[in-house]
């Protein structure tokens, strides 16, 4: 869906993105992550040309990005950031319609528009419609931010840090709904954070950067069994690698199947530190399996966890 | 839903009378239109009062004044909007310094210089104090207007940008919607600044409500120039107090 190749971005002889090649699928959320100043921002704002490309391509859907007048190109692309930027002298809703009256579209499908953004982000729409950006709490302002972002129903989403300002509470809460919102409605996501477990939890595909150039690009399994070198494992946090593979490996994986334990079943989707969790809370080393239809008939031992 | 409609009228009602604006505006125009009227008060308060024979009634020395400020005015914030959004742009941006100069000059140069410069070129009457009126209202409009541009918020700038509004969309949606009120201010300071400037004008013939002000001050009779700075004074205070609510409307946070 991007191709991203031999990309450069230099500022006199700096070089603030050197050669970087990545490749995302469509329905994939590519994060991009890396110690600040690594040009993971720089990249994300090349692919809507916020910040012109020095040399390489970006393709889109096949498209390369230069050869669109620019504005075409943006109203494709949903772009949402760090300081949200609602227009603070419009409504919810016509912050929302922005992309959409900008691509014409009739007033009737516009309001029918808002009305379903509005309830995907989970925000009530005759509620909040006619609200103003300054009556919102900062995390309604990023779902409404979210929201105007996906307005003109584009194909690729990007999003710089969208969740940085917010407390960490509000945070998960709106790092499940990316994921939820990305499996509702398919598309293809590059968000980029500075935060690991941020991007574990959301990502399909990880590209880690460091000055400028890519240093692994894999699944979050992956990046944790087989880190490229020892910056991708001090990034990820050494000491931690072990517990973070619990939060992406799932107990459906290690269960076995003599279902002999006893207690709350978990579920076969849930991940390995849930099941932890679940262990310790209810001082037990067994815990039976729920599989998607219900059934119980496998289990997990605290030894699968760990082997 | 529907009794708002009546009690929101009755409280809007309220709030004019309660206001400033509309009993300002009452003295004024009470002023303008009866002056004569209050011949015996004058004669009071200053023995030895004749009520002066003026070559117009208050009311067309107000209609003349106000023309003149009104006129001087919008060519003013046409011609300082418009340089503010040029030296805003990328293009325009190394031109800021001069446009400010120039703006500054404005006002610095008094306006009876202006005049005093301006008479011969383009002979007596209201076309030379519409110029000297005009320059010196430039430089507020125009510094508040590149304040006001400039002070949209960076993440509104970024937000607008990276959706695919285009400068134009930008400048009429975003840009100048959200520095309307700061605009409006220095349209304000120029205005109520040019009501006192304009009386300048009766110097070299236009009639201006600052004819008695000059009367009184050539014929040493105070009467005369209390008469014309009240008038004057008032239609700042109204003008100002109207300006005020415009301002309040046009905010948005």
């Amino acid at each position: 869906m991007i191709e991203i190749d031999g990309l450069i971005k230099a500022y006199g002889p700096r070089r603030v993105v050197d050669g970087v090649s990545l490749a995302i699928g469509r329905g994939e959320i590519c994060v991009l992550i890396g110690p600040s100043g690594c040009g993971k921002s720089t990249t994300l704002k090349m692919i809507n040309r916020l910040i012109p490309i020095t040399a390489g391509t970006i393709r889109v859907d096949g498209q390369d990005v230069t050869q669109l007048p620019v504005e075409r190109l943006r109203r494709g692309i949903g772009y949402a950031i760090q300081s949200i930027g609602l227009f603070p002298h419009w409504s919810v809703e016509d912050n929302i319609a922005t992309v959409p009256r900008l691509l014409r579209w009739p007033e009737a499908r516009i309001r029918d528009r808002v009305t379903e953004l509005l309830e995907l982000l989970r925000l009530d729409p005759e509620e909040y419609r006619r609200k103003r950006p300054q009556q919102l709490s900062g995390g309604q302002q990023q779902r409404v931010g979210v929201a105007r972002a996906l307005a003109g129903d584009p194909d690729v989403l990007l999003m710089d840090e969208p969740f940085g300002a917010l407390d960490p509470i509000t945070r998960g809460a709106l790092q499940q709904e990316v994921i939820r919102i990305q499996r509702a409605t398919g598309k293809t996501i590059v968000f980029v954070t500075h935060d690991i477990d941020e991007a574990l939890r959301l990502a399909s595909t990880i590209a880690i950067m460091r000055d400028g150039r890519l240093v692994q690009h894999a699944s979050p399994v992956e990046l944790l069994e087989r880190p490229a070198d020892d910056f991708v494992r001090d990034f990820i946090g050494r000491s931690e690698i072990g517990l973070k593979l619990l939060s992406v490996r799932k107990v459906g994986d290690r269960a076995r199947l003599n279902g002999t334990a006893i207690g709350e079943p978990i579920d076969a989707g849930a991940t390995l530190r849930d099941a932890l969790a679940q262990m310790i809370a209810q001082g037990t080393q067994v815990l039976p399996v729920r599989d998607g239809d219900g059934e119980t008939g496998r289990s997990l031992a605290l030894g699968d966890i760990v082997t | 839903m529907q009794g708002q409609g009546g009690r929101g009228r009755a409280v809007r009602l309220r709030a004019i009378l309660r206001g400033p604006v509309l009993w300002v505006g009452l003295l004024f125009a009470a002023l303008v239109l009866f002056m004569p009227a209050l011949a015996p008060v004058f004669a009071w308060a200053f023995p030895g009062y004749t009520p002066p024979v003026y070559p117009a009634s208050f009311l067309s020395l107000w209609l003349s004044h106000a023309g003149l400020v009104a006129v001087s005015s919008l060519i003013a914030a046409f011609v300082a909007i418009g340089a503010a959004i040029f030296v805003t742009r990328p293009a325009g941006r190394e031109f800021r310094p001069i446009a400010n100069s120039l703006a500054a000059i404005g006002q610095t140069f008094p306006p009876a210089a202006v005049l005093a410069v301006a008479v011969p070129v383009v002979g007596f009457g209201s076309m030379p104090t519409l110029i000297a009126l005009t320059l010196y209202g430039l430089l507020p409009i125009l510094e508040n207007a590149i304040a006001g541009l400039e002070g949209v918020p960076p993440a509104v700038r970024e937000a607008a940008q990276g959706m695919g509004l285009s400068g134009v969309q930008m400048l009429r949606q975003v840009e100048l919607p959200l520095a309307a009120p700061v605009i409006m201010a220095g349209i304000r300071t120029s205005v109520i600044v040019n009501i006192g400037t304009a009386t300048i004008g009766s110097t070299v013939g236009t009639l201006t409500l600052g004819t008695p002000i000059i009367n009184g001050l050539v014929s040493e009779k105070l009467n005369y120039i209390v008469q014309g700075a009240a008038v004057v004074g008032l239609f700042a205070i109204l003008t100002d107090l109207v300006f005020e609510r415009i301002e309040r409307r046009l905010r948005v946070a």
